[in-house]
């Protein structure tokens, strides 16, 4: 499997990040920055990630079961995590979760045909004191009202 | 980007949070200007016991939620065994309610270098990670640009300011689970396994990171250093109150004017924190309940708040400071849906590893749903207390505790609102022949 030199580069610096004989340390982190630029973990991932830290597959499948942020399906290109956690709840979090549903025809964890969005009920993403919060992709949206959300989506292009 | 998410109070003491909203706060030349790395200098003069003894006479404990003392814990590392030493920082930062460290981070990462590098010199490491949670990517960003600052103004690397210290600094992303924020499964986590905990004794400072001592405290924690080392842990020690040193930043949520974080000293008036800093309640509203620090401590009345935060006030009021995630609840709050929803934060987050905890989150989940769907019976309030006292001390990790603990304490305070619910449901009328 190839990828684009940036990532390469991450991978090559990962390793020396730990001590001799533990670079299967690197595991998370390679299956997170690799997601990124892969659109999921895919078999081949896996499978290239088992290899270049020389451990078994199971290995990985193993920590692919138990992270939240890992997926083995693409998410949508703009992916929209709608937190519902107590400080959001109380300020509109919910009613913000069913907007978006309605919004994007989708519910927790599904993907638009066409891999525009797909949408995500998520816990708590530290934004509690700005609530309610929601994240596309990595990036951060503060007070969001349903309102707020439409605009944020309608510039998801 | 140094932009503030809330206005500043006039209130507030800023030691940790003092570069915050400075024009490029997180670059290392604002930290230079600022009193930066000066602690560290001092500290190179020191010896490591001088070092954890100004750490203790701070009176500084742990920002992560269990409070235990930073300089005891430091003072636990076997430093004559033969063996590397490493520092862990968890900025984890997933316990609900919890916003802070995001902050250090983005405004004040060199901060927290420098705190890192006096932990460094007071044990002897050699190599420290900062585990971020995956939904914090930009943090890891900023990290890593203020790591590649350190090191060519040599800060990090061989040698360091002049010194015999040598110390390595990286970041390590998550991947979305909160119970890596406990410390034993965060460092399965950095070897790359699920966030399973680990059996303890031995504690991290003895076997932690690949099995070697490890100091791993949360990131205000170190933050906190560089102000104790450079003026003094007694400085730092006289703005809280005994027993209880220094300032920490609070995060305000939920039914208040200025939701936002604030730093106080440890030991502010509970309700002056409400009211004066965060802005107060929406008119006309009245105060119901109090998240004090992190949805895993027991909730607080209204009418119980009028006390001052600090550890001994809250474990008074039999609960806990915790994190520093305070949620406000005004009147209008439904508290069986408050309990469902946080049963259900815990029940996705059990790591599954032990059957109390895994079985017992689940089915108190499925009860609080059944009561908020109409669905529920007298003795499904009574079954859902007893099932949380039931797990109390019987888990693996306190993650088990941290489900129970608030669920105990909203059931026995806010019982008549279960028992709203459960009038709805026209079987619990004849409660004895239906087959539960
Ligand atoms: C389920 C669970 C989650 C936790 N999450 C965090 C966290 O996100 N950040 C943190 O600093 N500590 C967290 N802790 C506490 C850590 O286990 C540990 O006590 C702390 O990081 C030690 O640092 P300190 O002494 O500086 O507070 C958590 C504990 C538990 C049981
Ligand atoms: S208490 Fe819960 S989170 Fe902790 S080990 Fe048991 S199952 Fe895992
Ligand atoms: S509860 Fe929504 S960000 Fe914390």
């Amino acid at each position: 499997m190839t990828f684009s030199p940036e990532l390469e580069k991450r991978f090559a610096d990962l390793l020396t990040h730990y001590p001799e004989g533990r670079q299967k340390a690197a595991l998370i982190p390679m299956l997170m920055y690799g997601q990124d630029e892969v659109g999921s973990v895919s078999p081949e991932l896996m499978a290239e990630v088992a290899k270049r830290l020389s451990i078994k597959v199971i290995e990985v499948e193993e920590v692919l079961g138990y992270y939240s942020m890992l997926h083995r399906k693409p998410m949508g290109k703009f992916h929209i995590q709608v937190c519902t956690n107590v400080a959001c709840m109380l300020v509109g979090g919910t009613e913000l979760y069913d907007h978006a549903c309605k919004k994007l025809g989708l519910t927790h964890l599904e993907t638009q045909k066409g891999g525009n969005f797909s949408l995500e009920e998520v816990e708590c993403i530290g934004a509690c004191s700005w609530a309610p919060a929601i994240q596309v992709n990595y990036d951060f949206h503060h007070h969001v009202t349903p309102e707020k959300l439409d605009t944020i989506l309608a510039g998801c292009k | 980007m140094s932009k503030l998410y809330n206005e500043p109070s006039p209130l507030e003491v800023k030691v940790v949070s003092k570069r915050f909203g400075l024009e490029n706060s997180a670059s290392i030349e604002t930290y230079l200007a600022t009193e930066g790395y000066l602690a560290l200098k001092k500290a190179i003069g020191m010896t490591q016991e001088q070092i954890i003894d100004e750490v203790k006479a701070s009176s500084l404990r742990g920002r992560g939620g269990a409070g235990f003392p930073t300089g005891m814990k430091w003072g636990f590392v076997p430093r004559q065994l033969d063996k590397p030493k490493y520092i862990v920082v968890n900025a984890d930062e997933s316990e609900p309610g919890t916003c802070k460290d995001r902050l250090l981070i983005e405004f004040d990462p060199h901060s927290l270098i420098e705190g890192i590098l006096i932990g460094a010199l007071a044990v002897g490491a050699e190599k420290g990670w900062v585990y971020i949670r995956g939904e914090y990517r930009y943090l890891i960003d900023i990290m890593d640009k203020a790591i590649a600052e350190a090191y060519a103004r040599g800060f990090l690397g061989k040698n360091i300011a002049g010194s015999n210290l040598s110390f390595d600094l990286y970041t390590q992303t998550g991947a979305g689970a909160y119970e890596c924020g406990e410390e034993s499964a965060l460092l399965e986590s950095l070897e790359g396994k699920r966030g399973i905990p680990r059996i303890r004794p031995p504690f991290p400072a003895v076997s932690g990171a690949f099995q070697c001592p490890t100091i791993l405290n949360n990131v205000e924690t170190f933050c906190a250093v560089p102000p104790i080392i450079r003026d003094g842990g007694k400085a730092f020690a006289d703005l809280g109150i005994p027993k209880a040193g220094g300032t920490r930043l609070v995060c305000i949520a939920g039914h208040v004017m200025k939701p936002g974080v604030y730093e106080v000293p440890l030991g502010f008036p509970m309700m002056k924190f409400i009211n004066e800093v965060a802005g107060g309640l929406r008119p006309g509203r009245k105060l119901k309940a109090v998240i004090p620090g992190g949805s895993s401590c027991p909730i607080l009345r209204g009418d119980e708040c009028d006390l001052n935060m600090d550890y001994d006030s809250l474990a008074k009021a039999k609960s806990m400071l915790g994190s520093g995630g305070m949620v406000i609840m005004d009147d209008t709050t439904d508290m069986v849906k408050v309990a469902l929803r946080i049963m259900r934060f815990y029940a996705h987050e059990s790591c599954g590893w032990c059957i109390p905890c895994r079985e017992g989150t689940t089915w108190l989940r499925k009860m609080l749903q059944r009561v908020t769907d109409g669905q529920g019976m007298t003795r499904d309030i009574d079954l859902i207390g007893d099932l949380a006292k039931n797990m109390l001390g019987r888990t693996f990790c306190p993650l088990g505790d941290a489900a129970a603990l608030p669920t105990i304490s909203i059931v026995e305070k806010f019982r008549d609102e279960f028992e709203a619910y459960v009038a709805k449901n026209p079987l619990a009328k004849n409660e004895l022949v239906t087959v539960g």
